[in-house]
């Protein structure tokens, strides 16, 4: 790669968009009574209406309305007096009536705004991420391709495919384009699902697992020369499916487009796939000529007109909202700004707390979270939430500790045993032997054997020269195979060679 | 405007994944000529200040229901399919967009 | 006795005169005797339907009270989906295929114990005024063999015609129940938009299509009225309220102080003279048993037509997009190495007969981006336009009244390759639809100069649809009285039977 990202944001200001699905978590789909849940069988979550069968009709499941209704008041939107749902048609096989039933020019939800706040050269900044619209819509089926090297689309000789998904609610935001954020464009892309995933969240309206599909995020990336009024072409990189990897597309495709415009290239307008190994994106196939979705009012269904005092009922409803919250966490855990900002892109804010919640010290959960389990995190490449330890299982390390079962060191270890699969922390425990030795009988002959063994140092302690403990105390630990607390072993020793 | 070209009808036939025969789109160019003026007719009184119309019945805010129902059986949802597989429907290869 | 009154049969059930067994085996023989001629039936469904029978009779013996109708046969228009039955649509799209599930007009039927002998000839997804474009040939006019049953729903009404079945259901999009009514003698109900559940009815038009009763008497079709009409929640666009008292205004046919409005822009300049003779005849019978008569102008309904083939088109575009050959139906040039779009295409090029493909690329045209307003819009826009007629002439009148159709019967293949002048035969009805009120076609007499029946038909407001059965039944017994036999008895007679 021939340029870097400072050459690119010395030139270029980065225009972002971001579009954002939500599988919500009801329990019946978006038009019929079929079943939600997730890895069930194929089609046994199939009815006439998702299969399309012929003369099956659709009906609105009262639940999705609210919670769209919530995530669009959550999101500081004002909910449409009258909405409606349309059809988008074009073909596609997993897509059972060949139409999507989607909202189009009368969203229930628009004109909202989102703020994150990211840790910049000039301290903590908020950036203000507009939301355009938030509508309904509902999911596809899933293909199996069958045939071919890769499993994949692409030299598949044929698909199979099963509906269980198709008709499962969907919701999307779509922010309106997001200027201004200069060389911060991917921390605040990401900042931005990452709030958002976390309003939706304590909503309570979906799973926002990334990593199972129930959030994917398509952003949008352009470049325009710095002063420039124009917007530059954008591309739009599809179904990226954890925060990392938005800020790594976002990022990814700000130096693709300032290569090419460099080079005095055009930018295409197209679809891209966003490749986790690489972190590049590739062109997705381009269509020979444009679609044309005809959308027009679904005349199966009937306008939604919210009145107030139902969005008022949904209103009354909605949780602390998560930048609330975090300030009152700050201020319980007596955080500074830099370690609480350190969390949240961390995004490990939940995990702690959840660890919190347990029953840790904030500290302490926060140490082992952002410290030892994220270097191990680092070190095997894969995010923190992939391995793996739990807050439970955190809490009770922690727990251990302050009872004096373990020491810190035999903490990190029990912490090692986890993450490599071995258990619980109590399975670790007893299978690899690890115990702190506090039976003071075996820990005098340890010392005595010591003290045996290097009679000099111990003498030179004995006279009052403290610094030489060191030495023993290192012996006798290794004779305890490091399972002594190292304070008790030193105020044993210390007492036996008569300092205490 | 109200007449369309043997290519425009070609663009409407991929649209709506219909393949046609050479015959069949010229055929049915000359025939939209005609169609196309008798109901462009509505264009007449379709002014700016009459609301659209898109259902006859002024119903709003028909839901139903969060709770789930029996589904079919995978035996019925199978039952009209061309072909399948380990439980699913089989279909040609698709081409288009990896989604 | 297959001759009689669907009110007649259930009287002689009731009294013990003849099962339902017996009674649909008579449907059955009559079926054998007559529909190599008349093509109305698609599929016959002959165990089901004895069988069904005999579980009603099994009932009637027990002591059970049943409902009005119970051990009546009917015949069942191919656009409804019955469990385990094929369902065409009159499409070879869709030959063989065997739906999972029941309609709700299916379920009505059949909680009603009403006996469902088979599936009925209609025009390919009811695109159609003549049922010339089933797949499956056209269905003939009982009253000539030569002549169309009318359309969509030419099997149902040939069959009541031919006395093969003394109900039917039809489909109703522009007119499909009442033109089809009309040319073969019946009676035939769209009722109210809502009014009955369309779960089930393959659409072709979502905002305009409406399952309705067919008989050949008003109370007949009333009866049936009540037992398929209702709230649904499977239908968001089902009127959750109750269900007009037809029945009891077809039992009335009191019209005394009654405003009857004579639409003045549906009726005049290419109107047969027999169709106009009928049409001011049945006029003057209604003045006579106590109706005022008033003049009401329409005047959007001059485009109704034109609103008419942009929505229904448009909407139906969208419809049949389902009919792919993924998921169950035809399915052509599956051949190794052929993609999913390349057997989509086929199959749909097959599948589909010309009137059909006519209107899915008129409708994908009307909708396409830029010129969705002109066209679609637009459309929809005369839409608000003819149903402001509507709710100003109902001020005037508590019914509207005028011809169903311009003519009697045409001749089957006249108007084949003119999809204009076959478009014509809806003028008349088409405005019901686009409003979503309730109309109602029964038989004004024949057309002095070619012996073909006429239909006189009634328009009533929404949810009101109990006034057009008290105008139909007093037109019904006026004319029953002139005549001193019901109108079909001057039809030949088919296949040796009286």
């Amino acid at each position: 790669m021939s340029l870097t990202y400072d050459d690119v944001i010395a030139k270029y200001e980065p225009v972002l968009g971001l579009e954002v699905h939500v599988e919500l978590n009801t329990n019946s789909k978006m038009f019929c009574g079929c079943s939600t849940t997730f890895g069930a069988e194929p089609n046994t979550q199939t009815c006439p209406v998702c299969l399309a069968l012929p003369g099956a009709l659709p009906t609105v499941n009262e639940k999705a309305i609210e919670s769209t209704i919530k995530i669009g008041l959550a999101l500081n939107c004002s909910i449409a007096p009258f909405s409606r749902f349309a059809r988008k048609n074009y073909f596609y096989p997993d897509m059972p009536k060949n139409f999507q039933i989607s909202q189009y020019d009368e969203p229930i939800c628009v004109n909202g705004y989102v703020d994150v706040e990211i840790d910049t050269d000039e301290g903590l900044k908020k950036f203000r991420v507009e939301i355009e619209r938030v509508h309904m819509e509902e999911d596809t089926g899933k293909s199996l391709h069958v045939g071919g090297a890769t499993g994949r689309i692409h030299g598949a000789e044929y698909s199979l495919l099963d509906y269980n998904r198709a008709g499962i609610p969907l919701v999307e935001i779509v922010t309106k384009i997001v200027p201004g954020t200069g060389k911060y464009a991917p921390e605040v892309a990401k900042a931005y699902v990452g709030e958002l995933r976390d309003i939706l969240r304590s909503l309570g309206v979906s799973d926002v697992k990334m990593e199972q599909g129930s959030l994917r995020c398509d952003a949008n990336v352009s470049l325009r020369l710095i002063g420039a009024e124009k917007l530059g072409t954008r591309s739009e990189t599809k179904n990226v499916n954890s925060l990392r990897s938005v800020e790594r597309a976002v990022r990814g495709e700000m130096i693709r487009h300032a290569e090419l415009l460099n080079k005095g290239e055009r930018v295409v307008q197209e679809t891209r796939h966003f490749q986790e190994e690489s972190g590049l994106t590739r062109s997705g196939r381009s269509k020979e000529q444009a679609e044309d979705y005809r959308y027009f009012p679904e005349p199966d269904l009937v306008p939604v007109e919210p009145d107030a005092t139902w969005i008022e009922e949904l209103r009354a409803q909605l949780p602390e909202r998560p930048s609330v919250h975090r300030k009152r966490l700050q201020e319980e855990w007596s955080v500074p700004d830099k370690e609480m900002a350190a969390m949240i892109n961390a995004d490990l804010l939940d995990t702690v707390e959840a660890t919190v919640i347990l029953g840790s010290d904030p500290t302490k959960a926060r140490s082992w979270w952002l410290g030892e389990i994220s270097r191990i995190a680092n070190e095997q490449n894969v995010s923190v939430k992939e391995l793996a330890i739990t807050p439970t299982d955190v809490a009770e390390i922690v727990s251990l500790v302050a009872q004096g079962e373990l020491t810190d060191k035999l903490a990190r270890q029990v912490v090692e045993g986890v993450i490599a699969g071995e258990g619980k922390p109590a399975a670790v425990i007893s299978a690899r032997g690890i115990k702190v030795v506090n039976d003071d009988s075996a820990l005098m002959a340890a010392i005595e054997k010591a003290c045996a063994a290097q009679p000099e140092t111990a003498e030179k302690v004995r006279a009052g020269h403290l610094p030489a403990a060191g030495a023993l105390i290192g012996a006798i630990m290794k004779e305890t195979k490091g399972q002594a607390d190292a304070a008790r072993v030193r105020e044993l020793l210390l007492g036996h060679l008569g300092q205490a | 405007m109200s007449s369309l070209s043997r290519d425009e009808v070609a663009n409407l036939a991929r649209l709506a994944r219909i393949e046609m025969s050479e015959e069949e789109l010229v055929n049915l160019a000359s025939e939209f000529t005609v169609i196309l003026e008798a109901v462009a007719r509505v264009q007449e009184v379709a002014s700016a200040d009459v609301a659209p119309t898109s259902h006859p019945l002024p119903l709003r805010n028909v839901f139903r229901p969060d709770v789930t129902k029996p589904s079919l059986t995978p035996e019925e949802a199978l039952s009209g399919a061309p072909a399948s597989e380990e439980q699913r429907f089989r279909v040609p290869q698709i081409l288009g967009e990896e989604a | 006795m297959i001759r009689s009154s669907a009110v007649e049969m259930a009287s002689a059930l009731a009294k013990g005169e003849i099962t339902s067994v017996a009674l649909t085996q008579l449907h059955f023989d009559r079926i054998a005797s007559v529909d190599t001629d008349v093509h109305a039936f698609l599929h016959l469904d002959t165990d089901g339907a004895l069988a069904q029978a005999a579980a009603v009779d099994a009932k009637r013996a027990k002591g059970e009270k049943l409902s009005p109708l119970a051990g009546i046969p009917l015949a069942l228009k191919d656009v409804l989906v019955q469990k385990g039955i094929p369902t065409t649509c009159g499409s070879k799209i869709l030959e063989g295929w065997r739906p999972p599930y029941d309609s709700t007009v299916v379920t009505n039927l059949k909680n009603n114990d009403i006996i469902i002998l088979g599936k009925t000839n209609m025009d390919e997804f009811a695109m159609g005024s003549s049922t010339e474009n089933s797949a499956y040939g056209p269905t003939h006019n009982p009253w000539d063999l030569s002549r169309i049953p009318g359309g969509s729903g030419g099997g149902s009404a040939a069959a009541l015609a031919a006395f093969e079945a003394p109900l039917a259901i039809g489909t109703d999009t522009g007119g499909s129940i009442r033109q089809p009514a009309a040319v073969t003698g019946t009676v035939g109900v769209k009722p109210t938009y809502g009014g009955v559940s369309r779960y089930g009815l393959v659409a072709f038009s979502s905002s305009l299509d409406q399952a309705g009763p067919c008989a050949r008497t008003v109370l007949d079709t009333a009866l049936l009225h009540e037992a398929i009409a209702g709230h649904d929640p499977r239908d968001s666009t089902s009127i959750n309220a109750p269900v007009p008292n037809v029945v009891a205004a077809a039992k009335s046919g009191d019209v005394k102080g009654m405003k009857i409005g004579v639409v003045k822009e549906l009726n005049g300049d290419g109107y047969q003279p027999g169709v106009r003779a009928r049409f001011d005849e049945s006029l003057e019978l209604l003045a006579k048993a106590g109706a005022e008569i008033v003049e009401v102008s329409c005047p959007n309904f001059e485009y109704a037509l034109a609103a008419y083939y942009l929505i229904a088109p448009s909407e139906c575009s969208s419809n049949l997009a389902r009919f792919d050959a993924m998921r169950y139906g035809l399915r052509v040039g599956d051949v190794d190495g052929a993609s999913a779009e390349e057997v989509m295409n086929l199959t749909r090029e097959v599948g589909f007969g010309r009137e059909v493909k006519r209107r899915i690329i008129l409708g994908t045209y009307a909708l396409s981006s830029g010129y969705y307003d002109a066209y679609y819009g637009s459309a929809q826009k005369v839409r608000t336009l003819i149903t402001q007629d509507f709710t100003s002439a109902f001020t005037k009148a508590d019914v509207l009244v005028s011809p169903t159709c311009p003519t009697t019967a045409f001749k089957i293949g006249e108007k084949s390759n003119d999809p204009l002048a076959m478009y014509l035969n809806d003028i008349a009805t088409i405005p019901v639809n686009m409003a979503g009120i309730g109309g109602m076609s029964l038989p004004s007499g024949v057309a002095d100069e070619d012996g073909l029946p006429v239909g006189f038909q009634i328009m009533s407001p929404v949810m009101k649809d109990e006034r057009m059965y008290l105008v139909g039944a007093a037109l019904e017994a006026a004319l029953l009285s002139k005549w001193g036999a019901p109108i079909l008895s001057k039809a030949p007679s088919l296949g040796g039977l009286a």
